[in-house]
C-alpha cells in the first residue's frame, strides 16, 4: 500500500485547510477585498517555507525515501496560465474555494459542495473537449 | 490541546502547507497539487476518447489517494477538532456582505447561499454550478490551482506558476468587486 502515506498527508493538508480556515468563503471574500493579512500570510508563508525546502533538498541532495533522486517537474510557459488563470480566479471568488478546500469542505459535513466538485470536474471535462479549439 | 480546537493563525498554517511540498517529494517525488485529481477523474470516470484523458491514470493514482485525504482531513478536523463556527471576519468584510445580501454568518460558508434548496434558483446555480465550472475548467487550462501554481510552482521559482498566480488574483478581484455584487442581490 504505498499510496497510503499520500491518504496521510493529503488528510494532514485538509485538516490545515480547515483549522486556518482556507476553506472560508468569508476569508476568500476578505482576502479579494483586501480587508485582511490572513490569507495573503498563509500563502505567502507557505511558499517561502516551501522554497527554501526546496534549497535545502537541492543543496544536500536530499533524496526519496526509497533513494531516488529528487526530480521536479519544469512548467513550460503557455497562454492558458493566463486565461485559465482569469477563469480560475473569477470561479474562486464565486465559490470561495479552490480545489484543495472542495475536497475538505465536503469532507468536514458540507454535502452541498459535492454539486460543485462535481461541476469543477465537468469543468475539466470541457475543458478537455475544447482544449484543440482554445489559444494556447 | 488548546491550541489544536482554536483556529489556527497564518504563521502556523502557512508553513505547515509549505512543509507537504518537501514532505511529497520525499514520499515519492511528488510535485504538490490537486487540481489535476479532477482531470484524472475525468480520465478514469468518462474519457470519451478525448485526447486529454488518454494517458495512465494509474501512474498518477496517488494524487487521488492525496485528494481522499483531504476529505478525510476535513472529517477528522470537523469532528474531533472542532472545525466548524463562525469565522472572525473583518468587521468591514461582514457589513459589506451585508449591505450586498449575505444573510447566514454562523458556518465557514454562507449556509443562505450554497444549499440544496437553492440548487435550482438563479443565484444558486451560479455560485455552486456555473462557479465550480469555472473552477474546474480554469485549473485545467492554467495547468493548475493555488496549490500547484501558487505554492508549488512559485516554491520551485518557475515564472509560468507566478505569471498564473498574477491572474488568478486578477480574475479574483475582478470578480469580488464587479460581478459579486450583482450575483448576492439577485
Amino acid at each position: 500500500m504505498k499510496n497510503i502515506k499520500f491518504l496521510f498527508l493529503g488528510a494532514l493538508f485538509g485538516i490545515i485547510l480547515i483549522k486556518s480556515e482556507v476553506v472560508s468563503w468569508f476569508r476568500i471574500q476578505e482576502m479579494f477585498r483586501l480587508q485582511a493579512f490572513h490569507m495573503y500570510g498563509i500563502i505567502g508563508s507557505a511558499i517561502v517555507v516551501g522554497m527554501i525546502s526546496i534549497l535545502i533538498i537541492k543543496r544536500f541532495n536530499i533524496k526519496t525515501i526509497n533513494g531516488q533522486e529528487i526530480v521536479i517537474p519544469k512548467k513550460e510557459f503557455h497562454w492558458g496560465n493566463i486565461y485559465g488563470g482569469l477563469i480560475f480566479g473569477l470561479g474562486w471568488a464565486i465559490t470561495g474555494a479552490c480545489p484543495g478546500p472542495l475536497f475538505a469542505l465536503l469532507g468536514s459535513g458540507f454535502y452541498v459542495i459535492s454539486i460543485t466538485l462535481m461541476s469543477a470536474i465537468v469543468g475539466t471535462w470541457v475543458y478537455g473537449l475544447v482544449k484543440q479549439k482554445l489559444p494556447l | 490541546m488548546d491550541f489544536l480546537i482554536q483556529p489556527w493563525p497564518w504563521y502556523v498554517a502557512g508553513p505547515l502547507l509549505g512543509l507537504i511540498v518537501p514532505a511529497l517529494l520525499i514520499a515519492g517525488n511528488k510535485p504538490f497539487g490537486i487540481s489535476s485529481s479532477f482531470k484524472h477523474i475525468c480520465a478514469i470516470c468518462f474519457p470519451a476518447n478525448i485526447s486529454l484523458f488518454k494517458y495512465d491514470w494509474k501512474k498518477q493514482e496517488w494524487n487521488l489517494f492525496f485528494a481522499a485525504g483531504i476529505i478525510l482531513g476535513g472529517f477528522i478536523a470537523a469532528q474531533f477538532l472542532y472545525g466548524q463556527h463562525p469565522v472572525n471576519i473583518n468587521p468591514e468584510t461582514t457589513t459589506l456582505l451585508k449591505a450586498e445580501g449575505v444573510k447566514d454568518f454562523k458556518g465557514l460558508i454562507p449556509a443562505d447561499v450554497f444549499n440544496f434548496g437553492n440548487l435550482f434558483t438563479l443565484k444558486g446555480f451560479l455560485f455552486m454550478v456555473v462557479g465550480g465550472f469555472l473552477v474546474g475548467f480554469g485549473t485545467r487550462y492554467a495547468e493548475g490551482c493555488t496549490s500547484g501554481h501558487s505554492i508549488m510552482g512559485i516554491a520551485s521559482l518557475q515564472w509560468p506558476s507566478l505569471l498564473a498566480t498574477i491572474c488568478f488574483m486578477i480574475g479574483g478581484f475582478i470578480s469580488t468587486w464587479f460581478i459579486l455584487p450583482f450575483l448576492l442581490k439577485i
